[in-house]
């Protein structure tokens, strides 16, 4: 409920304030309490309207989605017939069933790849990209230039970079001796392919989060560093990370939740294949309602997943307070 | 919590309240497919048959129609087969398919049942092939309208076998001909390929069959392809690639690579469906097509699409009568002989005389002698879809290397087992 807790603090409140103070702070004469509810109407409808735009959206393409797949989710539906009540048989399946701990381990081994990978990458750029060095904005543009890019474009780009055959990459690993692997097409490289072109993709966004949290450093702190003796790898460990720990912080949480969620990329460049060696969660969310009419399942699939990432925040969230350096 | 807290709160529960109302079903309005007005009927005929290169042969078609039915508008959706179905499914679940769409004879049994087909009221079923009207009827009631059959044949480009001095394929050809026939055609160095044949469920059922075995026993109740003929038929299809057909590291598997394999003239052998000859108009060299060959008997897969009117449609009756004309009409089945386009489902074999004339390939009779030994496609209903992939996973895995034709077999068959109804 961020939305709520950050309407209720920001937008409405400097407008209240105003509302409030143009009374004589020392009338003492109680209003009348008609009156004090209509005010409190009419301002709960002002902040509503206010609210609607993003409101509709966020109930209909979200909340109500989600609940309605809770629904689903305890029913069998083959998307034709009406559904049919199971109970929680769907959710008992999924926990059997070895596929879903290999959608889930699959998904696992992509966040453990991607996730080093393209925080150390998008820091090593962000500093880089933070000193005083030529075309630096140009810089920054090219490295942003792939998040704006549509993952299907992408997606098929990176196959063709990494085909097994015809593929650039390959092609200059042949240049100095080596035989390149089959990628997209052998199962043991078929995840490493995913991680690599989303690293690719997302690094000029944690790159530009990271940038603005180095920014935000006050420039005294690295001065009187560097009078008490400190070197680079002293100013990087003792004042540069400690201080950029909030927007770390920001970027680990949102990258795993997209981490776990991770589909258009696997979906178009290796469908989950091959022989499920990159199927990953919402890929069979996908196969089992799109392709194997099984709604039902996909649903309490989907839910096991919420349930998961919803752990994994909360536990992110406790742990903060052990590195997370707010001064 | 505060007044203000409160206050702010009532406001977020307006705006949902009001989100709710506005993402609600929209009532039934206006109707906007007919316009009393002028008359006019608009339906919507949602097809994969077109894609990829028939799609202004269709359109011919509406356009007879609408001579005769100038109260009649179609609006075309055309779609490739690969997400059609995907499609034709979310579409129905949301209750917004097209007044007429595709099906195929291996899900007919599915939608059917589930109630997504209207029942078709007064159709003469007289001026269809009895065996394909009856194959889309369930209980006496005819669900869909056959629109078109056809099958795979053997591909072959002359100029290849020339250049090999290899004999052209005959319709008793068989495996040891055709591999030993691939072995002398396929040129590594020049890039040219003996043969392919894709390595999927489609072919492996067909191919079970053609060495003298089953993919299910007799009442669908059992796999019955992990016997020696679909070993046998595992191997045939995994041991061409890399051999004489390309890997998937080399491609294969990707869509419309064999097509443009074969239309740069740099394959001997295609296994592929009638449908591809509109779209070989154009070779520079000289092909022709046979029989397909069987090991120890022939068997051709045989395929075939029909038009369904959705149980949901607002103009059944208009409905109907552009699936009857897309199926039966005259124009339609000179559209389809003179495309070179599937086979049209009529019962009158003589409109069928000028499809054998209508030019490349010559030997258009192999299209029809196929028909003499078809091995149907396996339906087992809900869990057709899964079937089929997982066939074509443990397939792609032994032609990979990855698992012998052996393990792949058994561990297909213990997969598929539990899909079956029983």
């Amino acid at each position: 409920m961020r939305t709520a807790a950050g309407a209720a603090r920001c937008p409405g409140e400097p407008q209240a304030d105003g509302v409030r103070a143009a009374r004589p702070a020392n009338d003492p004469s109680p209003r009348p309490a008609a009156q004090r509810s209509r005010r409190r109407a009419k301002y709960a409808l002002t902040v509503g309207l206010f609210l609607l735009p993003s409101a509709v959206p966020l109930v209909c393409f979200t909340i109500y989605p989600m609940f309605s797949a809770l629904w689903t989710s305890l029913h069998e539906w083959n998307l034709l017939s009406p559904m049919r009540w199971v109970g929680l048989d769907n959710y008992r399946q999924l926990l059997s069933d070895p596929a879903t701990r290999r959608a889930f381990g699959n998904t696992v081994y992509y966040i453990l790849g991607y996730l080093p990978l393209v925080y150390v990458g998008g820091l090593g750029l962000a500093l880089a990209l933070n000193a005083a060095i030529p075309f630096r904005n140009f810089l920054r543009g090219v490295y942003f230039l792939p998040v704006v890019t549509s993952w299907i474009v992408v997606a098929l780009v990176w196959r063709w970079l990494l085909n097994p055959s015809v593929g650039v990459v390959n092609l200059v690993l042949g240049w100095f001796g080596l035989d390149g692997p089959g990628w997209w097409t052998d199962p043991a490289w078929a995840m490493p392919s995913i991680i690599l072109a989303s690293a690719w993709k997302d690094l000029g966004f944690v790159m530009i989060i990271l940038l603005a949290g180095l920014q935000a450093i006050p420039q005294d702190l690295y001065e009187a560093a560097r009078v008490d003796g400190a070197g680079w790898w002293s100013r990087l460990r003792h004042v540069t990370w400690p201080m950029l720990s909030p927007t770390t912080f920001f970027v680990i949480v949102i990258s795993l939740i997209n981490g776990f969620q991770v589909f258009d990329q696997v979906y178009a460049m290796t469908g989950g294949g091959p022989a499920g060696a990159s199927t990953v969660v919402v890929q069979q969310v996908y196969d089992l309602t799109f392709r194997y009419a099984q709604a039902g399942l996909a649903s309490a699939l989907s839910w096991l997943l919420f349930l998961v990432v919803l752990a994994v925040t909360v536990v992110q969230m406790a742990g903060q307070r052990r590195w997370v350096d707010y001064a | 919590m505060s007044r203000l807290t409160r206050s702010a709160g009532l406001g977020l529960a307006v705006a949902l309240g009001l989100g709710f109302t506005a993402c609600s079903n929209q009532g039934p309005g206006d109707d906007p497919a007919s316009d009393p007005a002028s008359g006019k009927v608009t339906i919507t005929y949602s097809n994969f048959i077109s894609n990829g290169g028939n799609e202004s042969n269709l359109a011919d078609i509406v356009a007879a129609f609408n001579k005769d039915n100038p109260d009649i508008v179609v609006e075309l959706e055309t779609l490739p087969y690969a997400d059609y179905f995907t499609a034709l499914q979310t579409d129905l679940a949301a209750g917004s398919a097209a007044d007429v769409f595709d099906i195929e004879y291996a899900n007919y049994a599915t939608y059917q049942a589930n109630g997504a087909l209207a029942a078709l009221e007064g159709v003469d079923r007289s001026v269809y092939q009895p065996s394909l009207a009856d194959a889309y009827a369930t209980g006496g009631v005819q669900y869909a309208l056959p629109s078109s059959f056809s099958n795979v044949v053997l591909f072959y480009n002359k100029d290849l076998f020339d250049a090999a001095g290899v004999a052209y394929p005959t319709a008793d050809w068989t495996w040891a001909d055709e591999k030993a026939a691939a072995e002398k055609i396929a040129d590594p160095a020049a890039g040219v390929w003996g043969d392919y044949q894709p390595i999927s469920y489609n072919e492996f059922y067909k191919a079970v069959a053609q060495a003298g075995g089953q993919f299910l026993n007799a009442d669908a109740s059992s796999v019955a392809f992990d016997s020696p003929a679909g070993l046998a038929a595992a191997e045939w299809l995994t041991q061409k690639s890399g051999t004489v057909m390309p890997t998937v590291e080399q491609g294969a598997g990707t869509p419309d690579f064999d097509s443009n394999l074969f239309s740069q003239g740099k394959l001997g052998l295609w296994h592929t469906g009638i449908w591809m000859f509109g779209s070989l108009a154009d070779a520079t060299f000289q092909w022709d097509i046979a029989v397909e060959p069987g090991d120890s008997r022939p068997a051709s897969a045989m395929f075939s699409n029909a038009l369904a009117v959705s149980a949901d449609s607002q103009h059944k009756a208009e409905a109907q009568k552009w699936a009857e004309f897309m199926s039966s009409s005259r124009a339609m089945v000179d559209v389809r002989l003179r495309a070179g386009w599937e086979l049209p489902p009529i019962a009158d074999q003589s409109q069928l005389d000028a499809y054998l004339d209508a030019g490349q390939p010559a030997n258009r009779q192999a299209v029809f002698d196929s028909l003499d030994a078809v091995v149907l496609a396996p339906s087992i209903g809900q869990n057709q879809a899964q079937m089929q992939d997982i066939v074509t996973e443990e397939l792609t895995e032994a032609a990979a290397g990855r698992k012998s034709a052996e393990e792949a077999v058994q561990s297909a068959a213990q997969r598929v087992e539990p899909l079956l109804q029983r």
